[in-house]
């Protein structure tokens, strides 16, 4: 205890010991299990008969020489994430700038605005069906009257359109996300560099720009990272809303990894096209950690 | 004029997060026969609490309920402790293979969870606790750490280093001015990042309903499926579960907003 502060760098780290359960949890339910998911990919699996048998690279070959629903699911994935996160943001930070500064009534409103994160989501496309049916829903009937259809119809029927039901159902639920998260970086940026900004004679747009943005730019980059990664993968709203049709037009990746498992039970494929979701949201991690660190730090 | 346009837009905003559930709420309360021939009014011609009553009296939904609560609250508290752990080690420490650590916590996110259910089952299996809210509240702990652990990082990125240099120079051992200093400073964000596990737990389906076999073990969202797969669909009743299960998370909350916003604001995922 004479030296507590020590810069000497031991062999073993103390770190690991703080790391350790984590390590073990990680380790035991979710590596391991990720391992065996991904080998996988490397076997050609025959239910019926019970077998599995060793294919090398053949499946990998043919998700890039002849797969169109993979090219189909990629492209409609790239929308439906950047769509999502697109409105999820925008409506998260703008709630979160009239969060922050205040309003009568913000104690009873405010719990309310978190509600939608609450709901589990196979719940929330269920709620969304029937918002959408002309049956059932307002909301075909709404479309009529502002002009958005000629009749009222079912959105989720009709191939061109489709994806937007589950897209504003996943904005429904990410918003509060968003909310919560921009909240609580703005309520951290101290209040006197606004007054020193305000004595300097800037403008509420210029402080918005110049102090508010670069200050919470790791607050938002960081969430969309991880947003952009849990909405790739949110599979079930759109399973529960329209199953990946009509004709294909809402298939994303994760859903067509699950109709490929779990309805064609073909394991080894839907590994194959779970490397490739895997690749590309790497690819995305490494380039928003890059622009992360070329980032300054204010504080 | 600045003040109206700001109402407008919060209005804006309730009326979009709270249309759905008020939708659910008319279906919750429509009787079957009106299901469809008054659908899409606003308001049925009759209303009936049958739905409600069959789904607290006659179903098992207290059991569903408590179970799920137990379930979430383990597994708040569980992730919660050990990301603390974690993430005062993340931000204390540098040593080498973090970046390697960060990078995997990442990963484990991106793989696709319907990839994994079958080796996962083969775990539990092995250690024996299918169809036991033990081993689903092991799974969801797992999956719930990383974004725990970097929580917890940021909080502890924002509580001053200084302090707790401080205490342990007057003799305390670095877990005692951990438990002393640092832990009273980070409780709001302990606030938040229980929040945060509490409320995915409570709303997730896909392992419960692959984990989870007897009725008696069975958590709402799991137990809510059980409307679907009877022979036709129950949608006054599964609309009725839907809102009672919305109650205790709203009280929850509108109790722990508080801390989640300042939690967050001392931490501020400096990321």
């Amino acid at each position: 205890m004479n030296n507590p502060v020590s810069f000497k760098m031991p062999s073993f780290s103390p770190a690991w010991f703080y790391l350790a359960p984590t390590l073990l949890f990680i380790s035991l339910l979710v590596v391991v299990p990720l391992v065996t998911g991904i080998s996988y990919a490397f076997y050609s699996f025959d239910l019926l008969a019970g077998t599995k048998e060793f294919a090398g690279l053949d499946q990998f070959k043919k998700l890039l020489s002849e797969d169109t629903v993979f090219v189909q699911s990629l492209v409609n994935m790239l929308f439906w994430t950047s769509a999502s996160l697109f409105f999820q943001f925008s409506l998260g930070l703008g709630l979160a700038l009239l969060l922050n500064n205040g309003f009568r009534g913000i104690k009873i409103i405010q719990p309310i605005l978190f509600i939608p994160w609450a709901v589990p989501s196979f719940l929330i496309g269920l709620m969304w069906i029937w918002m959408f049916n002309p049956v059932t829903g307002p909301l075909p009937y709404i479309f009529e009257a502002i002009g958005l259809m000629e009749t009222p119809e079912n959105i989720l029927s009709d191939p061109d359109h489709a994806m937007w039901g589950p897209i504003v159902a996943n904005v429904w639920f990410g918003i509060p996300f968003f909310t919560i998260m921009l909240l609580a970086a703005l309520r951290s940026i101290p209040t006197d560099i606004y007054e020193a900004a305000n004595m300097d004679g800037v403008s509420d747009f210029q402080a918005f720009r110049y102090v508010t943005v670069p200050l919470i730019a790791p607050t938002i980059l960081i969430t969309l990272l991880i947003r952009a990664i849990w909405i790739a993968n949110f599979a079930e709203i759109i399973i529960v809303m329209t199953n990946g049709g009509p004709a294909n037009s809402t298939q994303i990746l994760s859903t067509y990894i699950y109709d490929t498992a779990y309805q064609k039970m073909d394991f080894g494929y839907a590994s194959v096209i779970s490397i490739a979701l895997l690749f590309l949201l790497m690819v995305y991690g490494f380039a928003v950690g890059r622009i992360r660190n070329k980032m300054p730090t204010y504080v | 004029m600045i003040n109206n346009s700001k109402y407008a837009f919060v209005t804006g905003f309730l009326i979009f997060t709270l249309f759905p559930v008020f939708w659910m709420f008319k279906i919750s309360l429509t009787p079957d026969r009106l299901l469809y021939s008054e659908g899409v009014v606003a308001w049925p011609s009759q209303i009936t609490f049958d739905h409600y009553y069959a789904v607290i009296v006659e179903g098992s939904f207290p059991d569903y309920f408590l179970n799920s609560f137990i379930v979430s609250f383990t597994t708040a508290a569980l992730t919660t402790l050990i990301a603390i752990a974690a993430g005062y080690a993340l931000s204390r420490f540098r040593f080498s293979g973090k970046t390697f650590l960060i990078t995997l916590l990442l990963v484990t996110q991106m793989f696709p969870i319907v990839m994994i259910i079958a080796p996962i089952y083969n775990v539990l299996t092995f250690i024996n606790l299918v169809d036991s809210l033990t081993g689903l509240i092991l799974v969801y702990t797992a999956f719930n750490l990383p974004f725990a652990c970097f929580l917890m990082q940021s909080f502890f990125d924002g509580s001053p280093q200084e302090l707790e240099e401080a205490a342990m120079i007057d003799g305390c051992t670095r877990l005692q001015a951990l438990e002393k200093v640092t832990l009273p400073l980070c409780l709001p964000g302990i606030g938040a990042t229980l929040g945060f596990v509490f409320t995915a737990a409570w709303s997730e389906l896909l392992f419960a309903l692959m984990f989870i076999n007897r009725q008696s073990q069975m958590t709402f969202p799991a137990g809510i499926m059980n409307f679907v797969t009877k022979f036709s669909v129950d949608w006054g009743q599964m609309a009725a579960a839907m809102i009672l299960a919305l109650i205790p998370v709203c009280i929850f909350f509108a109790y722990i907003q508080k801390f989640i916003v300042q939690g967050l604001t001392a931490g501020a995922l400096k990321g």
